[in-house]
């Protein structure tokens, strides 16, 4: 009897495991990719910086980094940070900070344009890599940018990006609500590039990565740094317990 | 050097210190007796390297908290741009101060691995029985000490101002308006403003750094005195004072200095190992220790998705979720933890170990780990459908494994005990 019990229980917590909720449009998004981050790799850093400079930085700051640090950590020396990315008149010494007023913004889109410092750490590098590719014309009276995002229903930005990707739209098929016979709601069944961009699909990739990755290095500066040091410091404790064990060892041979 | 009669005391300098030293203070008397002369059973397993780790979270947790508490600031007052100066201040500390994401990552990566060493800690209790006679009062001393540890994980939990702290909080603090009558007032009193706010912080910050950490110090203490009083229990469960040599000192027994000393050293290294990786590799262990939301910073007008607690919290967090009913579900979560309390008199069997108890025991304790690890991983998922029917039924295991413990212990069908402890070399 108990033995049964204790088997059930442990079914239950393995059907936990198990259960949960997905969103039906867990197809699409899945076609979007991921981001593959790298904070190693420096061009791709750098790239990503000038694609921020260029694209976001319009309407987002990021608050809590100061221009030098991004140069330091990127290899960049300061004239190549004032010449090639400072536009907004900042000192090198100052957090990279939007020139767009945030009461201004707030009455454009309804809602001031967040701060990106920290959006891959709440959100992570994948949600940021799908919602920039996740845009579709949407051209209900409901969305005044004639845009939605597959990732983000309802997202009050506009699709800066779209010069670069083009314009997508999506294939869908309506569930049907059994009961009153109307739309329940509609999902995706993939994602087509209606009319194409600048770049091509795997040339946009690129670049959302290096802005992804980019943004991965903003939320977190020090996590290269982080990387090298954890080897060295589990190297050491991993020597360091060898020599506590036969420490011990050598102690404990007398008891019996 | 004929002629003169000048005696040195003995020893050389250090020893004269010593002995200046302890004429005024028995410093070398107290060393002696608690390391030297403390004598514990030598069949220590694994399980029995978690109290000292504690220990060492303890100290790595004071001596973090110090620092961090040098660049923080307590200041929830939310600024044009959507931030506080507390969640400011967390990111200059992870950007701006020298070596300050690694104090950062170490104190909360720190508050994860106390609960973890405690709970496998308190497990190993439940193992061995050491919270039988004659270990009682070091038993509910050590469950006080839990208490304290979840008090000060929730204060330090609100600090950081991230939107999962602030909201973390209102649940939490909410939970006292369901009292009947006081309830509302007591919510006002206990936040100092009409909502979860600047003033909240502040004293939240307070307990914090200082109160409660006192409180756990001190009772830190008395646990470790009681367990030198009573001495340690061990996986055989029997007491090793029963059986003394010529030499009065227990057969089984050897000095826990440097037997343990040394063994607790070797468990410090590799638990030194996997804290490093964590902290270096993986240090929100992908949520679970740093929940992503809280890297946005609190925000009254937006309630995130869903409120969850870290993970240390969420076996109680879905008891509360089970019940419908705010009031009684804040009771039993109350009762849930201090349940504990209560085992040196629920368990009515005159064995400790689980080696020599029966299979029932063994069923019952299995069947509560599974429950209460059950209901942690409920509590982190949404209260909706199945997810509350498997915890309400979680739940009623995880009391019955305390209320139904007199009746399946009574005539419990024991296994005889050693004469002396089971060691192999």
């Amino acid at each position: 009897m108990l033995r049964r019990a204790a088997i059930l229980l442990l079914f239950t917590a393995a059907a936990m495991t198990a259960s949960g909720a997905d969103d039906p449009n867990q197809q699409c998004i899945g076609t979007l990719g991921v981001a593959d981050v790298d904070v190693n790799n420096l061009a791709s850093l750098q790239k990503g910086a000038r694609n921020f400079v260029n694209y976001c930085l319009g309407c987002h700051s990021l608050g809590f980094m100061r221009w030098n640090r991004v140069a330091e950590d990127l290899h960049l020396s300061e004239e190549q940070l004032e010449q090639s990315l400072i536009f907004t008149g900042s000192k090198v010494h100052d957090y990279i900070k939007s020139p767009m007023p945030r009461g201004d913004a707030t009455d454009w889109f309804g809602r001031a344009p967040p701060d990106l410092t920290l959006i891959t750490r709440s959100k992570g590098p994948d949600y940021v890599f799908r919602y920039l590719k996740g845009f579709y014309r949407d051209d209900s009276p409901a969305r005044p940018t004639g845009v939605n995002n597959l990732i983000f229903d309802g997202a009050s930005m506009p699709a800066v990006l779209a010069d670069l990707q083009g314009v997508q739209a999506l294939v869908t098929h309506a569930i049907i609500d059994p009961k009153t016979g109307k739309t329940k709601q509609k999902v995706c069944d993939k994602i087509v590039l209606e009319q194409p961009g600048r770049m091509s699909p795997a040339e946009f990739d690129v670049f959302v990565h290096d802005t992804v990755n980019f943004l991965t290095y903003i939320g977190e500066p020090v996590r290269a740094e982080r990387q090298s040091m954890g080897v060295v410091v589990v190297l050491f404790l991993a020597v360091f317990t060898v020599f506590a064990y036969l420490l011990k060892k050598e102690y404990w041979k007398d008891v019996h | 050097m004929a002629g003169e009669t000048y005696t040195q005391p003995a020893g050389g300098r250090w020893a004269r210190i010593g002995a200046w030293i302890d004429a005024r203070l028995p410093v070398s008397k107290f060393y002696k007796a608690q390391l030297l002369d403390y004598y514990a059973p030598k069949n220590f397993n694994i399980w029995y390297f978690f109290g000292s780790l504690a220990l060492v979270v303890l100290v790595l947790q004071l001596a973090t908290g110090i620092w961090l508490t040098m660049f923080y600031k307590p200041d929830g007052v939310i600024d044009g741009e959507g931030f506080s100066g507390a969640f400011r201040s967390v990111e200059y500390i992870m950007r701006e101060v020298s070596g300050g994401w690694l104090i950062r990552y170490l104190h909360s990566t720190g508050a994860s691995a106390f609960f973890l060493v405690v709970y496998l800690h308190m497990l190993r209790g439940l193992m061995y029985g050491s919270y039988k006679k004659p270990r009682e009062l070091l038993w509910i001393v050590g469950v006080l000490v839990y208490f304290a540890l979840m008090a000060e994980a929730f204060f330090g939990y609100v600090l950081p101002w991230g939107n999962m702290s602030y909201w973390g909080a209102q649940v939490i603090v909410n939970l006292f308006g369901a009292i009947p009558w006081i309830g509302p007032d007591l919510i006002d009193w206990i936040r100092g403003d009409y909502s979860i706010a600047d003033a909240t912080l502040n004293r939240f910050f307070a307990l914090h750094v200082v109160a409660v950490p006192l409180i756990l110090l001190a009772l830190v203490v008395v646990h470790l005195w009681a367990l030198r009083t009573v001495g340690s229990n061990n996986p055989d469960g029997i007491e090793i004072k029963e059986k003394k040599g010529s030499d009065g000192k227990p057969l089984d027994g050897i000095p826990f200095h440097p037997y343990y000393t040394v063994k607790d050293v070797f468990g410090v290294g590799i638990f030194g190992i996997v804290f490093a990786s964590i902290v270096f590799f993986m240090p929100t262990l992908a949520g679970l220790f740093l929940e992503l939301p809280n890297f946005e910073p609190a925000n009254p007008l937006s309630t995130p998705e869903h409120i969850a607690p870290v993970w240390y919290f969420t076996p109680y967090y879905a008891i509360l979720r089970a019940v419908p009913d705010k009031l009684s579900g804040a009771l039993l979560m109350g009762l849930a933890v201090f349940a504990f309390a209560f085992l040196p008199w629920l368990d009515r069997s005159p064995v400790k170990s689980m080696r020599y108890r029966s299979k029932v025991w063994l069923y019952a304790l299995t069947a509560f780990v599974i429950a209460f690890c059950g209901l942690g991983y409920l509590g982190m998922k949404p209260a909706q459908g199945t997810y509350v029917i498997m915890a309400r039924i979680l739940g009623a295991v995880y009391f019955l494994f305390f209320l139904a413990m007199p009746i399946y212990t009574r005539n419990e069908r024991t296994r005889p005990l050693p004469e002396r402890l089971t060691y192999h070399a």
